[in-house]
């Protein structure tokens, strides 16, 4: 099993989200041509299949909408995190956009419940890979 | 068409243990042999073949240590879990269109091992769709489904203690099945209760046993059937189901998370049926986790939604309730191998040969994995 946090490979398609979250700017992709927007990053546009896109930034404010506690037997470098949270989280300024993310707790597991109000930030992992997590509102 | 063309006209299996000191082609080999025996059927009239592509034994090697006929068919179903009604559904169709006469669909795994489960092996950089995911933690199966039933519990006001009626009412029916891996080990709500995390809040018994073990089955036109030892298990209805946005696994992307493929599989098998939930006998229900038996009841419209639950707590999957579940034990307490010892005792109850055998049993539904892309079958007796 690997020992290190593994990390995204980058791909034409989005390239620019890591470049953005690198810079710690949450920015979702759109159509070029209908506009809509689409999470994960991908080739086509699933409405009008144009394959033009444009990135928009977002604040990354957030609503839990379910979150988990892993528990070993995990990877090594989760089983030296473990317990941690980790959430699906909706972004305010979209319907259906939910993207996953660590949920930082403070050493306070109990305090996190569904429906929680959230901050987005962002952990680097190297020169090219910042992950975003998230932290709950007071 | 499909319907009623073809039967599943033997059953066969290994021995289940958490580790065999013996080869997958050696196992598949033994319970495709069992199978073909079950079912009074030479190995040299075999001429389709069915398998996962997560099935590692080639169907050459199967062909050649078995001594089968020609082949004219074969095909491999993807996703796991959500591959076996799959892959006898193609197999079925094949016989049914005339391409070939006598198919054997089987599954060996040897997943005992620790070092076999597939997010061990995730690489240093990540190029699929997990690449949303398991940077942050959320690294297996069991964390993708835990954040779905955390949701449902949430939403319908469920606790940890309505959940743990699943992993209690399979328990009973493996304590009645001398094949099952825990048919001597009893199961009580403070057990539950207590139980080790593996995914708060899913603990250890709401995962699937890590098991090694063969399953196989035979399937004919029913010409051919009819005219064998065992009562045919009739294939009345067959769908596979993928909704937009679904991925390996969940559906986090979509409309409703919590609305599965097993919705779209439901609507279409229900409508290629001649018959509705209500007049269903028996049903054998993935699961890989507890929560995919709450949540494939409601996607098959057996209750509404957020009423699962309840309606496990009040007894509906036992022996003696409306609708049985998973009767010898399910992959929580019998065996897991991708869901095929579901499709072995759905022909069971169909031949009125299960441990826990539901009286009379016509209509046996058999499921597959709701959290990924997936199948179902609608078996009937004559």
């Amino acid at each position: 099993m690997i020992e290190t946090i593994p990390i995204p490979g980058i791909e034409d398609f989005d390239k620019v989200y890591w470049e953005n979250c690198s810079k710690n700017k949450l920015t979702i992709q759109h159509c070029g041509d209908c506009n809509e927007a689409r999470f994960p990053p991908r080739h086509m546009c699933p409405i009008c299949q144009s394959i033009s896109h444009d990135w928009k930034e977002v604040s990354g404010d957030a609503v839990l909408w379910s979150f988990v506690i892993p528990r070993p037997p995990l990877l090594p470098v989760f089983d030296k995190q473990s317990p941690y949270v980790v959430g699906l989280v909706e972004l305010v300024e979209y319907e259906n956009i939910r993207i996953i993310g660590q949920i930082q707790t403070n050493s306070n597991i109990d305090s996190i419940k569904i429906g929680d109000t959230l901050t987005i930030d962002f952990k680097k992992i190297n020169n090219e890979i910042s992950l975003p997590y998230w932290v709950k509102n007071n | 068409m499909l319907k009623d063309k073809t039967a599943i006209v033997g059953i066969g299996q290994t021995e289940f243990s958490k580790s065999i000191d013996s080869t997958e082609l050696n196992l598949a080999c033994k319970a495709i042999k069992n199978a073909l025996g079950d079912a009074g059927i030479s190995p040299d009239q075999v001429d389709a073949l069915g398998s996962f592509t997560y099935e590692e034994t080639p169907e050459f090697e199967i062909a050649r240590n078995l001594g089968f006929g020609n082949l004219t068919y074969w095909s491999q179903a993807p996703y796991g879990g959500g591959a076996s009604c799959a892959a006898i559904g193609q197999v079925a169709m094949a016989i049914a269109s005339g391409i070939a006469n006598v198919g054997v669909v089987w599954r060996s795994r040897k997943r005992g091992d620790p070092s076999s489960r597939m997010w061990s092996h995730t690489d240093e950089k990540i190029f699929d769709h997990w690449k949303w995911s398991r940077p942050s933690g959320l690294v297996r199966p069991v964390d993708e489904s835990s954040m779905l039933i955390r949701r449902y519990m949430h939403q319908y006001d469920y606790s940890r203690e309505s959940l743990g009626a699943v992993a209690i009412s399979l328990r009973k029916y493996a304590n009645a099945n001398h094949e099952a891996l825990m048919q001597h080990k009893f199961l009580n709500l403070e057990d539950y209760m207590e139980a080790r995390m593996i995914s708060d809040p899913l603990c250890l018994f709401d995962n699937c046993l890590e098991s090694d073990g063969a399953i196989a089955i035979v399937i004919t036109n029913l010409d051919i059937a009819k005219k064998l030892q065992n009562k045919p298990a009739i294939i009345h209805a067959y769908s596979q189901g993928m909704n937009k946005e679904h991925q390996l696994m969940t559906h986090y992307h979509g409309g409703d998370p919590l609305e599965s493929s097993s919705y779209v599989t439901a609507s279409n098998l229900w409508n290629l049926s001649d018959y509705s939930p209500k007049e269903i006998d028996v049903a054998q229900i993935y699961d890989a986790f507890s929560p995919m038996i709450p949540f494939s009841l409601e996607a098959y419209n057996f209750c509404s939604k957020g009423e699962a639950l309840k309606l496990i707590n009040d007894g509906l999957i036992n022996i003696d309730g409306e609708l049985p579940v998973n009767t010898s034990g399910g992959s929580l307490s019998e065996v897991y191998l991708h869901g095929m010892n579901l499709v072995t005792e759905a022909v069971r109850q169909i031949r009125g040969s299960a441990t826990s055998q539901v009286n009379n049993a016509k209509l046996a539904l058999i499921t597959t994995c709701d959290a990924t892309p997936n199948a179902a079958i609608l078996l009937k007796g004559e």
